[in-house]
């Protein structure tokens, strides 16, 4: 058993990585965060809102130095069908102002942000260094504990008394170390996203914002028939626009991701919005989208899984977070690894205090209390059969019918369920689902 | 649907937009020798930067180049012993764009 170069190694500068390695330099102990990019950030992407506000207790007054885009003051759920699109939109000035709510901004810029928050803490990090696999020493009763890790740099053992895994939604240090049960493509979304550029004016006016206010539109029945969700994000002087896709639907269908995009900036209510501008990028990223029910074992003997690499993602339909979740998983592991540093035990039993923070903050509280809501957003009657009876009702309660009186509301919503093939128990047991999912 | 008042793209376009810096080694290799029982074939339809492509004699040509590194391929495969799959070496591979 050779003696380890580091307290910890941080595997991954994401939000969860550099949180845990901040949380460890300022606690004393020596910790290197390996990155695999070239810098923070490079290999991440999301829809595009983040809410900070974890960072109040690591950086506070963060705000006034957090690269963001706009703040988010204006946020709306559409329903779509092909040609129709039912919005509730909801803004508030509240949102545009101390201590804010979300924000849109570029993960390479946000990631890189709070990577250089950690070095300024005496952190080390290296980027351009894939973690390849796990190092092990033989624990006292013969169990084999997490020793550091194997790296792509020559002569790049690294060994550490903790590993944090914060490796991302793939995660194969958390897989290597049997930490994840039986991986099923039926727990992820396949989220793809164009970035759009258009002058800074004419997104002001287009979505009716002023400076650095920002809009949030949440799409459901905007992916061509394939479950999942749309997207559209304003950015300071570029549009964010993407779909969100069940992996196993995905595949089994003909449309392509890049096709369903283009179908969705298309659709009559978002074609106004985007069309002109002109693509800066295209990008991809999976996302853990089956929230507890896919989250591994976070603890190990020696080792921590944070951030999306423990599936911490919601998303549950009207919530759709994440980097707050890496942010706090990472903060969590972060204190409970000094914890284990400093009592001279980080076995499993030692690393405890990372289960028990989780269990208590809102990081489980939010997936306990939402653990339905993934699978009832995404099922096939709330995807492709509540759009069309939904904005089919609004269509002939707005309609003007003359010379034909005004139908009653309830007739109406009846006749629109049958004709969208909705049986009424079906609709009764979902309305439940989702007052006990969301309620 | 509305008028189409988008020039068409195409998909080279499209991923010519994102950042790659490809290493030499192949970070993913298949061997396609297993494509051939595939029915289902679900990494042509599902892999966001088209790398999986049919060819006429019931393979699937593959190339690691614009990679997204996102996982897809290996999810949804079905064939065994198809993919192996790794990350780029360190420093290479996709490379999002900051402001």
């Amino acid at each position: 058993m050779s003696s380890p170069d580091v307290d910890v190694v941080v595997v991954g500068a994401g939000p969860a990585g550099s949180a845990a390695a901040t949380v460890l330099a300022r606690a004393g102990h020596s910790v290197i965060l390996l990155e695999r990019g070239p810098f923070p950030g490079s290999k991440n992407m999301y829809g595009g809102v983040v809410y900070p506000r974890i960072l109040d207790q690591l950086h506070p007054e963060w705000w006034t130095e957090a690269p963001i885009q706009r703040w988010i003051t204006r946020r709306s759920t559409m329903v779509m069908t092909d040609t129709q699109a039912l919005t509730v939109d909801f803004r508030t000035a509240a949102w545009g102002a101390p201590p804010y709510n979300g924000a849109t901004a570029y993960r390479p810029d946000w990631d890189h942000w709070l990577a250089d928050k950690a070095e300024a803490e005496g952190v080390q990090l290296l980027c351009s260094t894939t973690a390849t696999g796990l190092l092990y020493d033989e624990g006292a009763d013969g169990r084999r504990q997490v020793a550091g890790v194997t790296t792509d740099r020559p002569d790049g053992d690294l060994r550490a008394r903790v590993v944090i895994a914060c490796d991302g939604v793939n995660s194969f240090l958390a897989k290597e170390a049997g930490l994840y049960g039986e991986v099923d493509a039926d727990n992820y979304t396949l989220g793809v996203k164009e970035t759009i550029a258009l002058p800074k004016e004419v997104i002001d006016e287009r979505f009716g914002v002023r400076d650095r206010e920002g809009v949030d539109i949440e799409i459901l029945g905007g992916t061509s028939g394939v479950n999942g969700g749309g997207f559209l994000y304003t950015n300071l002087e570029t549009l964010a626009v993407g779909v969100v896709l069940k992996l196993g639907k995905l595949g089994a269908q003909e449309l392509r991701p890049e096709e369903i995009i283009a179908n969705l900036k298309a659709h009559p209510a978002i074609a106004p919005l985007v069309e002109g501008g002109e693509v800066k990028e295209y990008s991809a990223h999976l996302i853990p989208e089956a929230g507890l029910s896919m989250m591994p074992k976070m603890t190990g003997d020696g080792m921590l899984v944070a951030g999306d690499a423990a599936a911490m993602c919601l998303a549950a339909g009207l919530y759709l977070e994440g980097v707050n979740f890496a942010m706090a998983s990472g903060i969590y592991a972060g204190e409970a690894a000094a914890e284990a540093l400093t009592a001279g035990d980080t076995s499993a039993a030692g690393l405890a205090g990372y289960r028990r923070r989780l269990d208590d903050t809102f990081v489980l509280h939010d997936h306990r209390k939402l653990r339905r809501a993934p699978s009832l957003v995404l099922s096939d009657r709330v995807q492709h059969l509540y759009p069309e009876m939904i904005a089919n009702t609004v269509e002939r309660m707005f309609r003007v019918d003359n010379p034909s009186p005004k139908p009653g509301l309830r007739r109406i919503l009846n006749e629109e369920r049958r004709r969208a093939g909705v049986k009424l128990r079906s609709l009764v047991s979902d309305t439940i689902d989702g007052i006990r999912s969301f309620g | 649907m509305t008028e189409q008042r988008w020039p068409e793209q195409s998909f080279e376009d499209l991923i010519g937009t994102t950042r790659f810096d490809v290493h030499e080694r192949p970070h993913i290799t298949l061997d396609d020798t297993h494509c051939r029982d595939c029915s289902t074939r679900a990494c042509v339809v599902a892999c966001p930067a088209k790398l999986f492509v049919p060819t006429s004699d019931g393979g699937i040509l593959f190339n690691y180049e614009q990679c997204f590194e996102c996982g897809t391929c290996y999810l949804v495969c079905n064939e065994e012993g198809a993919l192996t799959w790794t990350y780029p070496e360190g420093g290479h591979g996709v490379v999002f764009k900051r402001t």
